[in-house]
């Protein structure tokens, strides 16, 4: 599994991998059914002590998004994970702030932003209109 | 699994000068320890108590539950041991030092003693003294690892070799753990492999704990914040809620461990704003307080 860990940047190490897991999951390069690392090699492959990969694997399986099987590995879950609606928006809103930020710092209004961003899913995704994604519950 | 190592309140002066001065240490099976402090901190006279090659002058130390100088076979038989400066015996060949180190360690596990050998390509029929640095460590570290030891203590493994044979001595330290929830002590001057290795962190400064807990406890007590000051500071502001302070002019950046509120009010007080904020990393952590407070602090 393609994980990059920085310890410069003050994120907690656990919870970039959570967080990279996160993304590979949520962008399909990880698909529901398929394994994650054993503990021991993923240890080995990013050089941090295991309990550390256990903490983040543990806060996966909290959030749903992996799932253990009796004896034997550690899996992504079927469903789509079922974050707490506050954990949710609360990761959202930080994405939105920097942006908001960056996009101040060059001359961007709010406007240019939100066509931007209607304009990049489009791209991204050229099944779906500008509609918000569906949700799931 | 239950505690290991318990260091209470020890102290230790050479010549009239404090070398320990009431360090408590405590370490539990399964977990990786990282010890950092400035050269001279104390972190090897502390592990030079654990194996018994010193004798507390105040204080207890207890290994397994036994005092490692009252009973030296009972305690090393189950460490592993690497010293900085990589004491190997110069003469022996490297197959004679295993076969040396072996005859002490009846849980000596040839298998795991021969793929080491193997996967660092190190020719057991050359000579201690004709190893290079890198190859010296890498021999040290198969005599302290192959009796899978319940206890492995690192003094500064990574002093001075290069990359590959740094991630050789990660590697030991993850298999020891995943493999059977043993546990390491390692001390380190590389604050960004503390922060990647280890479980919990233990702070020395001038022979006293200066910060001790797990370690993302202890980075979640720590934050980083900007600060935009309405005056034009040549020196740091006087700020008690900092525990450093880094910049010039308006701009400065402060480590601290005030909640952020808290922080915030100190600033304003001072014409400040706060910026964005985010946890410190290890090394921000140490900078700071190895640059100030000499007041123990646990983390919760």
């Amino acid at each position: 599994m393609d994980i990059s860990i920085n310890v410069t940047d003050g994120v907690p190490i656990y919870r970039q991998i959570v967080n990279q897991v996160k993304y590979l999951v949520a962008s399909g390069l990880l698909r529901p059914g398929e394994e994650l690392p054993p503990i021991r090699t993923l240890a080995l492959q990013l050089k941090v002590t295991p309990n550390t990969i256990v903490k983040a694997y543990g806060e996966l399986e909290t959030a749903g998004v992996v799932h253990k099987r009796q004896g034997s590995g550690t899996y992504v879950s079927e469903e789509r994970p079922r974050l707490a609606n506050r954990e949710r928006q609360r990761i959202i809103e930080q994405r939105i702030d920097a942006l908001l930020a960056e996009a101040h710092q060059l001359n961007f209004t709010a406007d240019d932003i939100f066509r931007m961003v209607r304009e990049r899913k489009a791209a991204l995704d050229p099944r779906t209109t500008a509609e918000p994604a569906d949700v799931e519950k | 699994m239950g505690q290991i190592v318990d260091v209470n309140d020890l102290s230790r002066s050479f010549g009239g000068k404090r070398a320990l001065d009431g360090v408590s240490f405590r370490a539990t099976a399964g977990q990786v320890y990282g010890l950092v402090g400035a050269n001279g901190a104390g972190k090897t006279t502390l592990l030079k108590h654990l194996l018994g090659l010193l004798r507390a002058t105040t204080g207890s130390v207890r290994v397994f539950g036994l005092d490692p100088v009252r009973d030296p076979v009972g305690v090393l038989s189950r460490i592993g041991y690497l010293s900085e400066e990589r004491e190997l015996p110069e003469w022996m060949r490297v197959d004679e030092l295993m076969d040396f180190t072996r005859a002490f360690h009846p849980t000596w596990d040839a298998s795991y003693a021969r793929e080491l050998l193997e996967s660092f390509a190190l020719d057991p029929s050359k000579k201690v003294k004709e190893l290079s640095k890198g190859m010296r460590a890498q021999a040290g570290l198969i005599a302290a690892v192959a009796h899978r030891p319940a206890l492995l203590i690192l003094d500064e493994p990574s002093s001075g070799l290069d990359a590959m044979v740094r991630r050789d001595i990660l590697d030991a330290i993850v298999r020891t753990v995943a493999d059977d929830g043993r546990m390491v002590i390692f001390s380190s001057h590389l604050l960004d492999e503390v922060e990647r290795m280890s479980d919990h962190v233990t702070m020395l400064h001038a022979g006293r704990v200066t910060l001790s807990g797990a370690l993302d406890e202890v980075r979640e007590g720590y934050q980083r914040t900007r600060v935009r000051f309405a005056d034009h500071f040549d020196q740091p502001p006087v700020l008690d809620a900092a525990l450093a302070l880094e910049g010039g002019g308006r701009l400065w950046s402060a480590v601290h461990n005030e909640p952020l509120d808290r922080f915030q009010h100190a600033v304003s007080a001072l014409g400040g704003e706060v910026f964005e904020s985010r946890h410190a990393t290890l090394e921000e952590i140490f900078l700071a307080r190895a640059g100030r407070s000499r007041q123990p602090v646990e983390a919760a």
